[in-house]
């Protein structure tokens, strides 16, 4: 445009006319703009932002479904669901953690170490992972909580289910426990059901191994939510599909008798269906409750598990290996009847055997005298055994031990199993790099030396040696009855050997107190005693420090003449077969005459302090003051006091 | 029908009234579901403020040109006292504050000096001969006036009334005949500097404002969260929306400021793209008529306030519409008419008060100096 040098009125008349019609060209080029943007996003992407907008508005809620019950062989419960009210916190939500955590306190009344515990997991938890607060609340505190929801974002309460164990600590460590997925699961797995509150998964035991059948499937549920979290209407749910259910052999009641029974021992009951191998009751003694364990331990409770010289942590009935002692004497006796040994050959026992430049003691100093296989078996005699093991060699003996099912894996479903030892020349060379000596056999003969088995195998044995028969120790329970192949023993050797178990109990045994204290059912069983330590001072009675005191064992079957039920108790440190023979004989009344047995327990949890839960919290309390008397000493004499000495570690294989 | 009506009513210009009251209305019937169904707090008050407003539109309607003159420069000399009033009672009181509580009403400032700067330059420009136009003399005055109240607005502060303060000026001289090369260069020397200040110049936490605008979805909870809701519920509204009363965006409060700067996403959630494009039409209407009548005036000085005041009001509207639609970065320019808020209403009907006076009185032709 070419530029006058003056500009006239006219001429500025002329710029305003052309400039603002460029304007109003702007302003049209603007507004269609805009038209089409508009047109662009609400039609276009129409679509996209409805789903946005959904989403927005419409929350959705998993619920997550109710696990499958744990019942017993009669359909008792042994897991079940409770319903619960429950509070978690979702990290990512949280804005406030300090103060939320405080008001929540405050409205829940939760004391300092669930406070701890929950700092805790908020720590260690991944921004999507819900930390569980509290479970268990009434309505009234979770009312509390809801109606404060918009002040507290990242809060959520909900009605769920928890898992419960009605017998507790009787059964935890076969049916182990659940909890919370960890960030590794969801790594794995991202299904949103894994991060919704209140939502386990099986850590342990029965529950982690059948987690697929128990989990079952989450339900939905739909409800329309303000930008602040404020619910305003249920949309619609789905319900949840619950687990199914999965009935074990166990007889609950049983389990918990035995349990109880155990009392302050450490150590595990196992009793067996001879006829199915059934496992009646595994039990492990003392035990962590895993009600506790699923809503998440405490420091306290942990530390106080953890720090237990009776390790309440591991299942003894199948982690822990023992020395059998002399309850392998029934076993070894027919080892010797099958290489051809006539039972009534005698031996004279003195009180003890040369066996090259050692002296093997019996158990009995004075000596039993002209004893044969009879009365070798049912007064024990050590010297019998020491004697004839070395003429037939330890090869039968093996061999018997591994056909009762000592040394054997069964197929259970358990995260582990020891296996333990039945040693022979071939294992000692591989393991030790030496020949066999003829005091390995002594000792292998009586339970000793390298031998080591679990509980659960020694209830094998003791059904193997009631039936003949290879009994294999089964936990589920389905139709069909298991088949059960013989052991191809001579009757006439087996009923030789029963005899002379019987006699332990109702002859001139070492186990008369374990008579059952009904008319019609005559049990037989074996007692031993396992030396933890050789002692200079002879053997490891009540008189010496609870870790060198001898293991106390006893395997039993009943009825004598018609074996329905084989067990085994093995009482850790028990200082003698003593400790174990009066549970197994009132584990066994139990199952023929609750009421006795119910009466004879209710008389010693008296003597004991109470039931286990109360003994439980007792020994919590204990615990947790002692704790805190520790904190206040000072640094010194803090770490003399952690130097106490360790429980010598199991010796496993 | 002028036989029954007297004439100063008949000679109202009612239809720019009746659009406006459309307009007003469907402000009203979206702030009315905005309340989930209720009159208060917005849409009564809405409507009762307009009602107001529009009489005093016509009063300010009867006006002649020589009063906007006369006031030109000691209503501009007035706003920036309050200006100042305003950041010294801030001052004192602590922290920022925009308004004056003037008993009846909190009057902002910055909104008047919409005006006030219009009438300002427009007086200036109509002072100037036209031989001056072309010099160094056209330039300072404007940059003079313009300087005080922009420095003083962006103190409180408050970035979209500055851009739109100065953009009305600038659409004056650009009209009045400024040289062409100083617009196409200006625009040329902000395209590269621009980016230069964005690198150079800007705090991180302003850049970060920056491509949030560009990318509202990158901080969907922070500053992106109102650009990300609003095209929420723009783009789940569709072509026909969800239906009055039935937004879920705006009454489940995920639309923040639903009731005033985002209030175009609250209308169009429920009444989708049709109510949008009958918004815009009716806006086009509007600025039809503003430009209608500074082509028709035939002073200087109301061509120039009348193109200058269609401009200002036009900035709302394009403003806020881009902001919404998240073409702009949210600045806080409420939509004319629509949305809720007494101070903007004021403002945009003292522009449409002005502008009726000069469509009533177009003047003799020729300027002071024609």
């Amino acid at each position: 445009m070419k530029t006058p040098k003056t500009i006239s009125g006219a001429m500025q008349e002329l710029t305003f006319t052309r400039r603002a019609t460029v304007i109003g060209g702007l302003q049209i080029g603007v507004g269609v703009l805009l038209a089409g943007r508009m047109a662009y996003i609400s039609v276009a992407e129409n679509e996209r932002y409805k789903l946005l907008s959904e989403s927005n508005r419409v929350n959705l809620t998993l619920v997550p479904p109710r696990r499958g019950w744990l019942i017993d062989r009669n359909g008792k419960p042994i897991a079940n669901n409770k319903t619960d009210f429950r509070v978690d916190i979702i990290p990512d939500r949280l804005r406030d953690k300090q103060k939320t955590v405080a008001t929540l306190a405050e409205l829940l009344a939760l004391d300092p170490e669930e406070l701890e515990r929950i700092n805790r997991e908020l720590e260690q938890a991944s921004s999507f992972q819900p930390v569980q607060v509290a479970t268990g609340l009434d309505w009234e505190e979770y009312a509390a909580v809801s109606v404060r929801l918009p002040d507290l974002p990242g809060v959520s309460p909900r009605q769920g289910f928890s898992r419960n164990y009605p017998t507790g600590p009787a059964i935890g460590h076969l049916v182990g426990y659940v909890g919370i997925a960890s960030a590794e699961d969801y790594k794995e797995n991202p299904d949103p059901i894994l991060i919704t509150p209140g939502y386990k998964i099986g850590k342990d035991g029965l529950e982690k191994i059948f987690e697929d059948r128990l989990q079952g499937k989450p339900g939905a549920k739909r409800v329309e939510v303000t930008a602040r979290g404020k619910i305003v209407r249920e949309l619609n749910t789905r319900p949840d599909i619950p687990g199914k259910p999965l009935q074990l052999t166990l007889d609950i009641d049983l389990q918990e008798y035995a349990a109880r029974r155990l009392g302050p021992e450490s150590g595990s009951v196992v009793v067996l269906d001879c006829l199915t191998g059934d496992i009646l009751t595994m039990t492990s003694m003392p035990s962590f409750d895993p009600n506790s364990f699923s809503d998440g331990i405490g420091v306290t409770e942990y530390g106080m598990l953890r720090d237990d010289d009776h390790v309440p942590l591991l299942d003894k009935s199948l982690k822990s290996l023992f020395p059998p002692g002399s309850t392998v004497k029934p076993m070894v006796a027919l080892s010797f009847l099958e290489a051809g040994l006539d039972p009534d050959e005698t031996v004279n026992c003195n009180g003890g055997l040369q066996v090259g430049n050692r002296r093997f003691r019996c158990w009995k100093r004075g000596g039993h005298g002209r004893v044969d296989m009879a009365k070798g078996i049912y007064q024990s005699c050590d010297v019998y055994f020491y004697y004839f093991a070395q003429k037939i060699g330890i090869n039968p003996i093996a061999l018997m031990a591994n056909r009762l099912g000592l040394g054997q894996q069964y197929p259970l479903p358990v995260l582990s199993q020891f296996y333990g030892t039945v040693p022979d020349p071939a294992w000692l060379r591989k393991k030790y790099d030496r020949e066999w000596q003829a005091y390995d056999t002594v000792n292998s003969t009586i339970g000793q030396g390298y031998m080591l088995v679990n509980p659960t195998q020694l209830a094998v044995m003791a059904a193997r040696l009631a039936t003949g028969r290879k009994v294999i120790p089964r936990l589920i329970m389905n139709e069909k009855k298991p088949k059960i192949e013989t052991l191809n023993l001579d009757p006439e050797h087996l009923v030789y050997v029963q005899k002379a178990m019987s006699d332990v109990v109702n002859g001139p045994g070492t186990a008369g107190r374990a008579r059952l204290p009904l008319e019609d059912v005559k049990l037989a069983g074996k007692t031993g005693t396992a030396q933890v330590v050789n002692l200079d001072f002879g053997r490891g009675g009540k008189d010496v420090a609870w870790k060198y005191r001898d293991h106390g064992l006893f395997i039993c079957f009943a009825p004598f003449d018609n074996p329905r039920y084989a067990a085994a108790v093995v009482i850790q440190h028990g200082g003698g077969s003593g400790a174990a023979y009066p549970v197994a004989r009132d584990v066994l009344t139990f199952l023929y005459d609750r009421e006795k047995a119910m009466d004879v327990l209710t008389g010693l949890e008296k003597s004991w302090g109470g039931n286990i839960q109360e003994r439980m919290d007792a020994k919590m309390a204990a615990y947790r003051a002692r704790k805190i008397s520790k904190r206040r000493l000072p640094k010194t004499v803090f770490r003399l006091l952690r130097k106490n000495p360790k429980p010598a570690p199991e010796n496993r294989n | 029908m002028s036989d029954f009506i007297p004439a100063p009513i008949a000679q109202l210009p009612w239809k720019t009234i009746l659009l406006l009251f459309v307009l007003a209305s469907f402000g009203f019937v979206v702030l009315y579901s905005a309340a989930g169904g209720s009159l208060t707090p917005w849409a009564g008050l809405h409507m009762v403020r307009f009602m107001v407003f529009v009489v005093m539109a016509i009063i300010l309607s009867r006006f002649k040109e020589s009063f906007w003159k006369t006031m030109a420069f000691p209503a501009y000399i007035i706003v920036v006292l309050m200006l100042l009033g305003v950041e010294l009672i801030g001052a004192v009181g602590g922290g920022s504050q925009r308004w004056l509580n003037l008993g009846f009403i909190n009057l902002q400032p910055s909104e008047l000096m919409k005006v006030a700067i219009i009438l300002a330059v427009a007086r200036f420009y109509d002072l100037l001969p036209p031989s001056q136009i072309r010099t160094w003399g056209a330039i300072w005055p404007l940059l003079a006036l313009l300087a005080v109240p922009c420095a003083l607005i962006l103190l409180q502060p408050d970035l979209g009334t500055t851009i739109t303060v100065i953009a009305g000026a600038l659409t004056i001289a650009f009209l009045a005949g400024l040289p062409l090369r100083l617009f196409i260069g200006g625009g040329a020397a902000i395209a590269v500097l621009a980016p230069l200040a964005y690198f150079f110049m800007l705090e991180e936490y302003q850049q970060r404002r920056v491509t949030t605008f560009l990318n509202p979805e990158n901080d969907p909870l922070g500053s992106g969260y109102h650009i990300s809701q609003s095209k929420i519920a723009i783009g789940s509204g569709g072509l026909f929306g969800k239906g009055f009363m039935n937004g879920t965006q705006s009454h489940l409060d995920y639309l923040p400021e639903g009731h005033t700067d985002f209030v175009f996403a609250t209308m169009a959630e429920e009444w989708g793209l049709m109510g949008g494009i009958l918004v815009l039409f009716c806006f086009f209407l509007l600025f039809r008529w503003g430009l209608g009548v500074a082509l028709k005036a035939r002073t200087r000085f109301s061509q120039l306030t009348a193109a200058g005041l269609t401009v200002t009001i036009f900035f709302y509207v394009a403003i806020n519409l881009m902001m919404v639609m998240g073409l702009a970065p949210v600045v806080g320019i409420p939509l004319p008419f629509l949305s809720h808020g007494g101070s903007s209403m004021m403002t945009i009907m003292i522009c449409v008060g002005i502008l009726m006076s000069i469509e009533r009185h177009p003047g003799r032709r020729g300027g002071a100096f024609g």
